[in-house]
Parts: structure tokens; sequence; C-alpha cells
């Protein structure tokens, strides 16, 4: 429909619009560089969503995540093939199931050939984070080949793992620092809690549609 | 499930459709609708100090409105060169993009691409745009099936009803009455007043239906010119359901929401949430640049891109009415509305209520349509002082009443419906009083002639004594008194 585009085109060019400069007023969001105000931020904004935050090192993390699918209860795990902590979660898994039965989907296939489990037969999705933000309390995903996108979205809990070290003060100031804008991929998702909702009678109820649990391991690397 | 063409307001008066046109008659039976008065008040205050708290700062909160404003009037006066600039990217990046002038163009956009994938099902995350060119309805007649997804939204279909609200779809409905709709829809459901298990009931009935959708559709809150990357703002995680697990995704939204760099997104994200909702932010922020990328394992393997522009380029022919599309859709006004807040969404028959919607409708659907919508305002200016980008609405709805009454001029070229509301009488009226005004004499014998007749004026004069006393002239004129004082003052 391309004579649609060019009348469009015709429509805006007509009205010659006056090119406004670039502004001059700053946006000035949250900002600090001491390390422990970053991180208090960041576990109070996480906290006060609704997510749980655990802290913990990297030396103990197995252990962490041990103690957290046995005492949640999570039967079925779904985790990725790669990143910085993968042996540690593969680890983990190990250590649990040497007393409690585990099933573990690996998200190694195509989606159409785990669609289904991942829907119907799935406690919680295991991923990393690349970033996290403390003004907002927010976690950065970055979904690649080795954690595809549904591993955060589609079973009922999400574990997220995130190292100390990469918490940032905010949003503006992580796209500039990493220049985003050269190398953005399919997909970025900021996540901020679990999924909710007030569409009824503005009362918040979680799990909507998306995980009704959010577990962050906060992991101390400084 | 189809959207069915009659609408009903709560307390059971059917007026069919809803429709604009109809406004004074809509407003007058919400307004005698108590359960759905309640129902509004008690949001709009519960949004309202949401907002009150997320701007606590009010040095803060000027700083921030003031840069939203820049960023998106730098952005429109650009607008042509970043649609360029966003095609070009988004092809680079493997997103199909198309244009469409009207509704019907963006439907036979959305039905091509269907019928190309023998699509049957499309999930839908919310999107104003869609209920803009009514999408559900469309794609019914062709036999596709539209199934909302944001929890708002779902209630609304189940009801065959329009939302009454851009950012709380079913804001018109207590949890009673949602029980209500579920029971009449919904097969083995037991009634609850329980918010989180009719929320589960929600979530359990759409899970199967994001596994068989053929295709999702979303709408926009940004779209990157810079980096070609489409920004999507929710809770729910419907969106990203829509935007992930179907093979093709359609994302459609109108030609004004376009960004220049991506650093414009975070102050005006933070604007929007804030605004909408008092939220610092919300639980998901979805950044979109392509489909499944080569080694990638799950994602849509299309992504489609539908620009509409639907009167758009009409708002933008002059800078005051540019302004209107600065809006990101954040719904604030409407919670400040003393009309909204009253006689609640659905009363003005067009997809955008409440204040921007009496400011963005005449340009979709055009001004004699919509003449009455442009009066209904006390213009109290609360609107123009919550809004983040700062669209000054009073300013615009006076200057649309004007484009309603009188013809197009030399500094303004001609809207749809201009001067639909002329009147000859009034226009008589108006010039006699001019005149008048204008020529002593006359004005101090007609003046005069008042005071005579005072004790004659009717008790009784149509609309205007149905809410006030009618008017009594003095038995002095002004002018009278004054030169009485003055001679006094002398003597
Ligand atoms: S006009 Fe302003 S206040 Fe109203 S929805 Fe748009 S951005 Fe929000």
């Amino acid at each position: 429909m391309s004579s649609s585009r060019e009348a469009i085109f015709a429509r805006l060019r007509d009205a010659n619009p006056k090119v406004k400069t670039m502004e001059t007023i700053a946006y000035q969001p949250w900002v600090s560089n001491e390390t422990e105000v970053l991180k208090t931020r960041f576990i109070d904004g996480l906290s006060a969503s609704h997510a749980e935050v655990l802290t913990t090192n990297r030396h103990a993390l197995n252990e962490t995540l041990k103690t957290l699918i046995i005492e949640k209860q999570f039967a079925r795990i779904a985790i990725g093939t790669g990143g910085d902590l993968h042996s540690e979660i593969v680890k983990a898994i190990s250590l649990v199931q040497i007393t409690h039965p585990l099933n573990i989907l690996q998200f190694d296939v195509d989606f159409a050939q785990c669609k289904s489990q991942l829907f119907n037969d799935i406690d919680a999705g295991i991923t990393h984070c690349r970033v996290g933000i403390a003004d907002t309390g927010t976690l950065v995903l970055w979904p690649d080949n080795t954690e595809p996108r549904t591993l955060s979205l589609i079973p009922p809990a999400h574990i997220a793992l995130i190292k100390r070290s990469t918490i940032v003060s905010n949003f503006a100031e992580l796209m500039v620092t990493e220049a985003w804008q050269n190398k953005m991929p399919t997909n970025i998702v900021l996540v901020s809690g679990p999924s909710k909702t007030a569409d009824i009678q503005q009362t918040l109820a979680y799990g909507a549609h998306g995980p009704s649990q959010l577990v962050v391991i906060l992991i101390e690397d400084m | 499930m189809s959207q069915s063409d009659s609408n009903s307001l709560n307390n059971g008066v059917h007026i069919q459709p809803l429709a604009p046109e109809h406004f004074h008659q809509q407003a007058k039976a919400a307004l005698a609708d108590p359960q759905l008065r309640q129902n509004f008040r008690g949001a709009m205050d519960y949004l309202k100090d949401k907002r009150k708290l997320a701007f606590s700062d009010v040095a803060e909160e000027k700083h921030i409105r003031n840069l939203s404003e820049a960023i998106r009037q730098r952005c429109l006066s650009k607008l042509p060169d970043l649609l360029e600039q966003l095609e070009s990217n988004c092809i680079n990046n493997g997103i199909q993009v198309h244009w469409a002038e009207d509704a019907i163009q963006a439907n036979q956009i959305i039905a091509d691409i269907a019928q190309r994938h023998n699509a049957k099902e499309i999930i839908k995350g919310k999107s104003m745009v869609s209920e803009e060119i009514e999408l559900n309805h469309e794609m019914a007649k062709l036999g596709i099936n539209c199934l909302e997804s944001d929890m708002g939204e779902y209630i609304v279909q189940l009801d065959g009803d329009k939302p009454s609200h851009i950012i709380m779809p079913a804001i018109h409905k207590n949890k009673q009455e949602v029980s209500d709709t579920f029971a009449a829809h919904l097969d083995n459901f037991t009634p609850t007043i329980d918010v989180d298990e009719l929320i589960q009931t929600g979530r359990s009935r759409l899970r199967q239906k994001f596994q068989d959708a053929d295709i999702g559709l979303s709408g926009v809150n940004f779209a990157v010119a810079e980096t070609g990357t489409l920004c999507l703002v929710e809770n729910e995680g419907n969106g990203r359901m829509c935007t992930t697990v179907p093979d093709v995704h359609i994302a459609i939204t109108g030609i004004e929401k376009v960004v220049e760099f991506l650093t414009d997104v975070p102050p005006l994200y933070s604007a929007l949430t804030r605004s909408a909702t008092g939220q610092a932010i919300t639980t998901y922020f979805n950044m979109i640049t392509s489909p499944r990328r080569e080694g990638e394992l799950d994602g849509p393997q299309e992504v489609h891109l539908v620009l509409l522009d639907n009167g758009r380029t009409q708002a933008f022919q002059d800078e005051e009415m540019r302004k209107t599309l600065q809006c990101i859709r954040c719904g604030a006004c409407m919670n400040h509305c003393p009309v909204y807040t009253r006689i609640g969404g659905h009363a003005y028959g067009t997809v955008y209520p409440g204040p921007i919607g009496k400011i963005i409708s005449p340009h979709m659907m055009g001004l004699e349509k919509t003449k009455d919508l442009v009066t209904a305002s006390s213009l109290c200016g609360a609107c123009g002082e919550v809004c983040p980008v700062k669209i000054p609405i009073p300013e615009m709805l006076q200057r649309l009443r004007n484009e309603a009454k009188n013809p197009a001029t030399a500094a303004h070229p001609e809207i749809k419906g201009q001067a639909s509301a002329a009147s000859k009488t009034e226009m008589l009226a108006m010039k006699s009083f001019a005149y008048a005004a204008t020529h002593p004499a006359i004005y101090h014998l007609g003046s005069w002639s008042a005071t005579k007749v005072r004790g004659l004026i009717p008790s009784k004069l149509g609309a205007w004594t149905q809410c006030r006393s009618a008017p009594k002239p003095a038995s002095k004129t002004l002018h009278q008194l004054l030169k009485a004082s003055h001679k006094k003052d002398q003597s």
C-alpha cells in the first residue's frame, strides 16, 4: 500500500513544521555512586513490588538455589544452556536430585517442541540477568540463544540470578554507558516484580499472565 | 467471540449504538446510574491519589513535565524524517512496515497477513488503536477470531462492550459485576467476589489461548527511530505473551508514537507510568527490535508494524493542533476531569473518552459528529495541569469550539466538519450584539428597555432554567447607577 505511504508523507511534509533543536533540559533521574546505597535501593524496590530477594555469594550460590527449590517444592524446572552461572545452576540441580526427584527441561530445542511442556508442566524457570537498576528495583533481561525469551515468561515462577556488581543507578545511565543504540538485541525486557493487575476494582492481584512469583538471587561479588 | 453492535449503559438505558452524536442522552443516562457513578468515583479517587504520591516533589514534577513536553515537541517537529528513519531501521531489523491512512486500510493489511498465514485466532494485548479501527469486529466478519488478553479488555469483550477508560478498560464494573459477567459467559465458573480468584479465572482461561493463537497483536507505546525498536509498557505479562509466543506478531500504532532517540524513552516512560497509575515503573518494559534471529529458539518468525494515520495528519497541520499528538495516552486527564469522573467513559461514545478524546476525536471522526463533545467541558483546566506532556487541552477545546462554529480562515486550514455547529440565529444575535456594543446610543436604549420589562421575563427558559433560576435584569442599568453616584460625588 505504498500510495498510502506517499499520501501520509505528503500531508506531513505539507505542514512543513519548524524543526525544534535538542532541548536544553536534562533528565535528572535518581543517582548514587555509593554501592551500599545502590544495593539497598535495588532490594527495597524489588521487595516493594512483591519480589523475594535472597542474598548469597558465588561460593554459596548452589546451596542457596538448592534450598530454594526444595523449600518452594519446585519439582519441574526449566533452565537454559549457558551463561556465566550456568555451572552453578547445574550443580544446584544435582544437589537437589540427591534427595528429591526433579524434572529438568533444558531449553535447547525449538520453542515449538517444548511449548506445551513449558506451559503445562514446569514450575519454575531460571535465568541470568544482565544488569540491575537500583532506582526502580528492576532486572534487565537480555534473552539470547542460550536463555530464550519464554524461559522467564511462561513458567509460573521465575528465579533470576543477578550479580551485585552489575547494579547501576538508573535506566537512562545504563543505555548510555552500554551504548545500546549500537547493539539492540531481538528483545530486552525490564522486569520489576511478578506479573500483576489492578484491572478489577483497583484491587492489586499477582500472577496475571506472567510469573506469579519472582525470586531474585543477588550474588555478592564485590 | 465478536463484539456486538449494541451497547448499553449499566442502568439498562439502551442507546444503540453509543455514539458521540448522542452525547447528551448518554451522559444523562450515566448520571442517573448510582452504581456506575460509585464505581467511577472510587476508581478516579484511587488513581488521583496514586498519581499525587508519585509526583510528591513539586519541582521534580515540573521538571519532568517540561522535559517530556520538549521531547515530544522535538520528535513531532521532525515527524516525517523520523518516520522514514523508523521505517528503514525496522526493515533492516527484519520488521515489515505497513502504512494505513484509515481504519479500512489498517484492517485490510491485518486481514491480508492473517489470511496469508491461514490464521483463525488472533490473541491481543492492549491496543487502543485496534479499538480505533474496530479490529475485532472487522476480523470477525472474515471468520477470524480476535481475543483480548488484557484482564480488563477480556472482561469488556465478554460483555460485548467497549473499554470505558484507556488504561483501565473495565473500570466501570465492580467485582460483583465482573463475577456476574464471568458467570454469564464462562462454563463451570463459580461466582465469587474474591479478586484473586477472578484474576486466576482469567489467567487459566487464557493460558491455552496463548498457545493456540496463530497471531499475537499489540499496540506500541514508543517506537524508537534511532534503532527501529518497539517499546511496550505493561504489568500483566500478556503483552509479552502476545509478542513472544505466536509465530507472527503484528504491532499497530498511530504515526505520532515515534521518538527520535533511545534516550528519549526513560523520561517519557517514567512520566507515563507515574501519571497513569502512580507507579514508579511497570512490571514489564518490553523492547522489541526484530523477529527471531538466526540461532534463537523462540520469539515470532515475523514481526509487522502497522502505522496508522486516521486523522492524525490533520491535527499535524498547524502548530497549535499538533500538540494533540504529544499525547502518551496516560489517562491522567480523564482521572482528573470533573465531567469524565461523573459520567464515565461510555457516555462519550468515542474510543478515546475524556479530555484527550474531546481533542483527538474531532480529527478522527470530524467535528460534525463530535461537536457536542468539545462543549462538554467547564474549562476548569485540571486536564492541562496534570498532563505529563503539557498539552493545553482547555485552549485546544476553545479552538475546536471556534472551528465548529466558524468557517476556515487563511490562518488555519479547514478541518473535517468545519463550521458544522454554526447557527444562523446565534450568528445574527452575535452580530447584532457587536453592532449594539459599538454604538452607545443603541446600547443604552437596549439596556434601559431591559430594566422596564424586567417583570415580564418568564421563569421557565428551556434548558437554561433546568438547573438555574431565570435571569432578572436590575431595575437600573450600570450606566444609570454610575451616573447617579457621580452626580452625588460632585454635589
Ligand atoms: S492528553 Fe495528556 S493527560 Fe491526557 S492521556 Fe494524553 S498525555 Fe495523558
